[in-house]
């Protein structure tokens, strides 16, 4: 869990969740659209009822970049290292790290690992 | 409601200039413009100042305004990422059309080369991320664009090549202006032989980070030698983060532009000068597509035809941009709009252009996240 993390934050659930080893996403309860990042009210209805579910961690690739270049210390020693944007099978949109030569539209399933005192996504492919 | 003209404009050299802050900077800028509006000091009434990572302040624009010598009756600082500088000339439009103001200064500077490690600009900027799903992952600027480029040529078929053709105009383009950083002239090949930053974006798709200060006088009453209105603009704000980009065909910049050409009453034919932000190769191809300039994926064949070129038909970013010109933070967006300016009131020396008579101005801030667009037209 993040060293900043306070359980009054709106995100906490997907921070905390991430330190249970599961991807959390919000989904509007009056609707059933999913939310990516941390909402306050649903970006499609405007239903203040939004709920915190937990994902399957299985998605679908949709951008990839490989990073040479480090912002931090701690990242520098990783790179290269490869981002990724999937699209979880929930709906929901999530950043994570991914197993190298992931390509867009590419089936994953994510697991969590560790760096800089923050646990972080990486997905693999899904067989 | 009164009409709003841009009547002067003022920039320093960009690039590494040491010892010079923020305020110097700004300050540098301002006194040309100043020159160049024919204007006293005590003849601005508003100053708008964008913000500058090098000196965060509560209150930049009074701290400007006592350091140069001003008292204006309305002046505050604005924070729009990259599209500050076109913000903050639209606003400067508007407190002119209302009549609040009569000569408003927009002015931004900011020593972000020499100012800070280069470690810690990169951190900076990388705050723009999500602080609990995005910049822990060791995201960046670069990395966001990247990741955002690798779905736009998905979609697109825009190549790496493609988006190398524009990095080799913006430098032709900076290699005729005495105050650009970059202007050695590059090739295709040297681009995309140039080191990976993040997939596919390599060095030289990325602008520099660098010292330099621009700012625009926005007048009630235009230059006496060129009669240059601002007669539409238009904004959009449709995500802050790339996690949460709901449309890659339209980040905001199409509902912008729209906007802007919606109230100058104008259409795409009508312009023959752009002033597009760059921040990286992918971020100009993005805007020219999604603006209405270019088709989908087609922005790299029409540069290749010939129509972005400085004798053109939409001649584009004539200093050398972001990409060559320099990025110093908010002065770097208004360079665009600078430029401008002195290509229209025919006085770019020796880089000058045939006459132009309506310009196209956009700037986005963050991941294409916060988008401004401006019409600029002569009215004489």
């Amino acid at each position: 869990m993040s060293s900043t993390a306070n359980d009054k934050a709106l995100s906490f659930p997907y921070v905390d969740g991430l330190a249970h080893g599961v991807v959390r996403y919000q989904r509007c309860a009056a609707c059933n659209a999913a939310q990516r990042l941390a909402r306050f009210a649903c970006t499609a209805c405007g239903s203040r009822d939004v709920r915190w579910h937990d994902a399957s961690g299985r998605g679908t690739v949709f951008a990839v970049s490989r990073v040479h270049r480090a912002p931090t210390e701690a990242f520098k020693a990783l790179a290269p290292y490869d981002l990724v944007l999937v699209d979880l099978a929930e709906g929901a949109r999530v950043m994570g790290h991914a197993s190298a030569g992931l390509a867009i539209g590419d089936a994953v399933r994510a697991e969590v690992f560790r760096v800089a005192d923050h646990d972080l996504l990486r997905f693999a492919p899904d067989r | 409601m009164n009409t709003s003209y841009i009547r002067g404009a003022g920039t320093t050299r960009f690039g590494r200039m040491d010892g010079k802050g923020a305020l110097d900077l700004m300050a540098e800028a301002a006194e040309q413009a100043l020159d160049d509006a024919g204007l006293a000091r005590a003849e601005v009434d508003g100053v708008l100042c964008g913000y500058a990572t090098t000196l965060p302040h509560l209150m930049l624009a009074t701290l400007f305004a006592e350091r140069f010598g001003i008292e204006p009756s309305y002046a505050h600082g604005m924070q729009m990422g990259g599209a500050t500088g076109a913000g903050m000339v639209m606003l400067a439009r508007e407190l002119v059309r209302s009549g609040r103001c009569r000569n408003v200064l927009v002015v931004a500077g900011e020593n972000r080369a020499s100012g800070q490690q280069r470690d810690n600009a990169i951190q900076t900027l990388a705050q723009v991320g999500d602080p609990d799903y995005e910049v822990p992952n060791g995201g960046s600027v670069p990395a966001y664009y990247a990741l955002l480029a690798s779905r736009y040529m998905h979609e697109t078929g825009l190549t790496e090549a493609d988006l190398a053709d524009f990095a080799v105009l913006m430098r032709a383009n900076a290699s005729r202006h005495p105050l650009a950083q970059l202007r050695t002239p590059i090739t295709r090949d040297e681009v995309l032989a140039s080191k990976t930053i993040a997939s596919p974006l390599k060095l030289l798709d990325c602008c520099p980070i660098s010292d330099g200060g621009v700012a625009i006088l926005v007048s009630d009453t235009p230059h006496p030698a060129c009669d240059l209105a601002i007669t539409g603009a238009g904004q959009a704000h449709r995500h802050q983060h790339l996690t949460a980009v709901s449309d890659t065909h339209n980040f905001g910049a199409h509902d912008a532009a729209q906007r802007a050409f919606s109230e100058a009453g104008r259409a795409r034919g009508d312009i023959d000068y752009l002033a597009i932000y760059d921040s990286f190769t992918i971020t100009l191809a993005i805007l020219l597509e999604e603006t209405g300039f270019a088709p989908r994926g087609g922005s790299a064949a029409r540069l290749r035809d010939g129509a972005f070129a400085p004798d053109g038909p939409l001649a584009l970013n004539t200093h050398g941009g972001l990409l060559s010109f320099g990025h110093s933070g908010v002065a770097g967006g208004m360079s665009h709009v600078a430029e401008a300016w002195l290509q229209m009131s025919g006085r770019a020396g020796d880089r000058q252009i045939s006459p132009r008579r309506r310009a196209f101005v956009h700037a986005d801030g963050g991941v294409l996240s916060s988008h401004v667009s401006l019409i600029l037209e002569r009215r004489d």
